[in-house]
């Protein structure tokens, strides 16, 4: 139980920062599809910053600054010149998954060297780790899925304690609104897409660095979709996506190990749950009006100063 | 309006690359005696597996015949018959005049184009398919054979008597090499189990790793895989197993040495070469070959320091005889994994009989759904 648990969080990790980084560019107004793309980015420069450098904190930068990177095009285009942003995203998606393969190409079969991969390696986290099955569970993991636990409480406090975290939801729910109370709303918009799509970067950057040590094509394999789903299955908030994507990573696992004990199940209605959840969670949310799992209320919406 | 724009912008966009991308190819004149044959491929060249082991044989194709061939490729093109035809159109107008496929899903669209009788000066060979034209052939291998050796080796390797099998989808040709890789281990080691796990996708490299992981953590000790990806390998190198590899010989990958057995690989050069010189004589019938360990065109790949000299000798004893002709793979008894006789004492499967294969055979373990 503690080792499916404990391979659930590895599962989880690349949701976890992609479901976080798209979750903080929506609460902005930003709906971002090009997770996916920006995964593989992050896949990608993590992997050639790994191996260029030999060094875990530039595999890390570079993993971010390639998913920033990749919004903050998304931001250029949507937010400055006011571009549709469900069209806008889907092609960061496909542009990121042909950028990462040509410059893939030069690396496959690579692997990561060994210093990166040493630091990436498990360690138990002194006296946490000692707590009965939580420690177990949580806390004899690697570095980056320590990193990605602090995310979650920083996005989390930051959302909901901090005067910036007020800004970007206000201009979320009502860019005219925030706008008049003196907000920068494309200043916002900007950042939560920097950082956001920055997380996202790093949500690939587990896969490529981390998790699959050896350059492939398409590691991320539709776990950006996954992601999205998640953001709405987690209804907007850090903590919840935290569970969800434990939720997700358990059952990507689940129906191995169910496999394993002969239970009659097939991959592919396992695969498929991630969505059907997203969708019942949105029926229910709508249903019984839930408003704080509701999506910003100016979701996708360009802001037009001059419009009303 | 602004939206409106965007779109016609994008449209533009897309037309203006469409017009790029198909400008530029002016059918070339036929170049003396060079017969340029075209491949279609479904993933890249290097990607480590399956198109790897397929471009492998491409350049060994254009290394024996060269002067007299010349292969042009196309890379990911998918599995979808506008893209396939497209692709094939697009060969053809450079100037093959034989075209190969090498994924299942190209069939329908290479076999009516073949049929169509607008490309019938074209020869289409098609890997892993059925169909047949006046020109059109197919081929495929027996890789039950090798499957069958690696089992024997998985079977000797083994302390923990459970072998681990990462498996793509619960279909027929994959559950051929489940089933051949669980009788060659059972030949040597009854007691042997192995566990399946479907992950329901060819190519996902973590997920292949993820499902290592799940049978390394059930005790198994050697992981053997019918998926495209080096992920099942590099966890059994994490986790001190052996591995036993599919399509290409990775044992030259300093990152697996140390779990490498040995791979069932593709020498698709074996058919290609004959066959291609048969076309360009003018002799060719278009044929289903199914190439066999016999032939060469499929094998082994070789033995690493890793094997035991006792299964090495194992080995050598039963591949000489599955090359002779005097060991068929599939020969009775052979029980389903519940329990029910399938194939009798003294009887064994032909080709139509593997492929009509529907069961698990004893000692598997999986899930029963497909």
């Amino acid at each position: 139980m503690t080792s499916f648990l404990a391979a659930a969080i590895v599962a989880a990790t690349p949701l976890l920062f992609a479901t976080v980084g798209e979750l903080i560019m929506e609460k902005s107004g930003s709906l971002n599809l090009g997770v996916e793309g920006m995964m593989l980015m992050g896949a990608i420069a993590g992997f050639v910053g790994a191996a260029g450098s030999q060094n875990a904190g530039v595999a890390l930068l570079s993993a971010f600054a390639a998913g920033a990177g990749g919004a903050l095009i998304f931001a250029f285009l949507t937010v400055t010149l006011r571009a549709n942003q469900v069209v806008t995203g889907l092609t960061l998606t496909i542009f990121g998954t042909g950028v990462t393969k040509f410059i893939g190409n030069a690396y496959m079969g690579q692997s990561v060297p060994g210093p990166v991969r040493a630091f990436f390696a498990k360690t138990a986290v002194p006296g946490l780790s000692d707590i009965p099955f939580i420690g177990d569970v949580f806390f004899k993991q690697d570095i980056f899925i320590y990193i990605g636990y602090a995310v979650v409480a920083l996005a989390t406090v930051f959302l909901f304690k901090t005067r910036g975290g007020l800004n970007l939801r206000a201009v979320g729910e009502n860019a005219s609104a925030a706008d008049a109370t003196g907000i920068n709303v494309a200043f916002v918009r900007y950042m939560a897409c920097v950082v956001g799509g920055g997380l996202c970067g790093l949500g690939g950057g587990y896969l490529g660095i981390v998790y699959v040590p050896m350059w492939q094509v398409d590691v991320v394999n539709g776990r950006g979709w996954i992601a999205v789903a998640l953001v709405i299955f987690s209804a907007w908030n850090p903590i919840k996506a935290f569970a969800g994507s434990l939720l997700f990573g358990a059952l990507a696992i689940l129906g191995f190990t169910l496999q394993l004990m002969e239970v009659s199940i097939s991959q592919y209605l396992v695969d498929m749950f991630p969505y059907i959840a997203a969708i019942v969670v949105v029926i229910i949310s709508t249903h019984r009006n839930m408003k704080e799992d509701l999506p910003p209320m100016n979701l996708s919406v360009p802001y037009f100063r001059e419009d009303r | 309006m602004k939206k409106i724009l965007v779109v016609i912008l994008a449209i533009v966009m897309v037309f203006a690359f469409a017009a790029c991308s198909s400008g530029g190819d002016e059918p070339e004149a036929s170049g003396g005696d060079v017969v340029k044959v075209g491949f279609i491929y479904i993933g890249t060249t290097n990607d480590g597996g399956y198109t790897q082991a397929q471009h492998e044989g491409t350049m060994a194709l254009e290394a024996a015949m060269e002067g007299q061939v010349e292969c042009l490729i196309v890379e990911e093109v998918a599995e979808d018959k506008k893209a396939v035809t497209d692709a094939a159109v697009n060969l053809i107008d450079q100037g093959c005049s034989v075209i190969i496929g090498t994924s299942y899903g190209f069939q329908d669209a290479l076999i009516e184009m073949a049929t169509s009788g607008d490309y019938a000066d074209i020869s289409f060979l098609h890997f892993s398919g059925n169909e047949l034209a006046d020109n059109y052939g197919n081929y495929f291998g027996a890789m039950e054979e090798p499957r069958y050796l690696s089992g024997v080796i998985a079977g000797k390797m083994t302390t923990t008597n459970k072998l681990g099998y990462v498996a793509a989808h619960p279909y027929t040709e994959v559950n051929i090499g489940i089933n051949a890789f669980t009788l060659g281990a059972q030949s040597v080691n009854p007691n042997v189990e192995v566990d399946v796990i479907y992950i329901g996708s060819w190519y996902d490299p973590a997920n292949e790793k993820l499902a290592a992981e799940r049978l390394l953590e059930q005790g198994c000790d050697v992981i053997t895989q019918h998926a495209d990806t080096t992920g099942p390998q590099i966890a059994a190198v994490d986790a001190g197993a052996w591995t036993i590899g599919y399509n290409l010989d990775n044992s030259s990958n300093p990152e697996l040495a140390s779990a490498y057995l040995t791979a069932p690989i593709w020498h698709h050069e074996v058919f290609l070469v004959p066959t291609i010189q048969s076309i360009i004589d003018g002799t060719w019938v278009p044929e289903a070959y199914y190439g066999t360990m016999a032939d060469g065109y499929i094998s082994l790949a070789p033995l690493t320091d890793n094997v035991s000299e006792e299964a090495k000798a194992e080995v050598d004893k039963v591949q000489d005889t599955i090359i002779k002709g005097e060991k068929k793979v599939f020969t009775g008894p052979i029980y389903d994994n519940s329990g029910t006789l399938k194939v009798a004492e003294g009887e064994s499967l032909d080709h139509d009989g593997i492929w009509s294969i529907d069961y698990l055979v004893q000692g598997v373990k999986a899930s029963n759904i497909n």
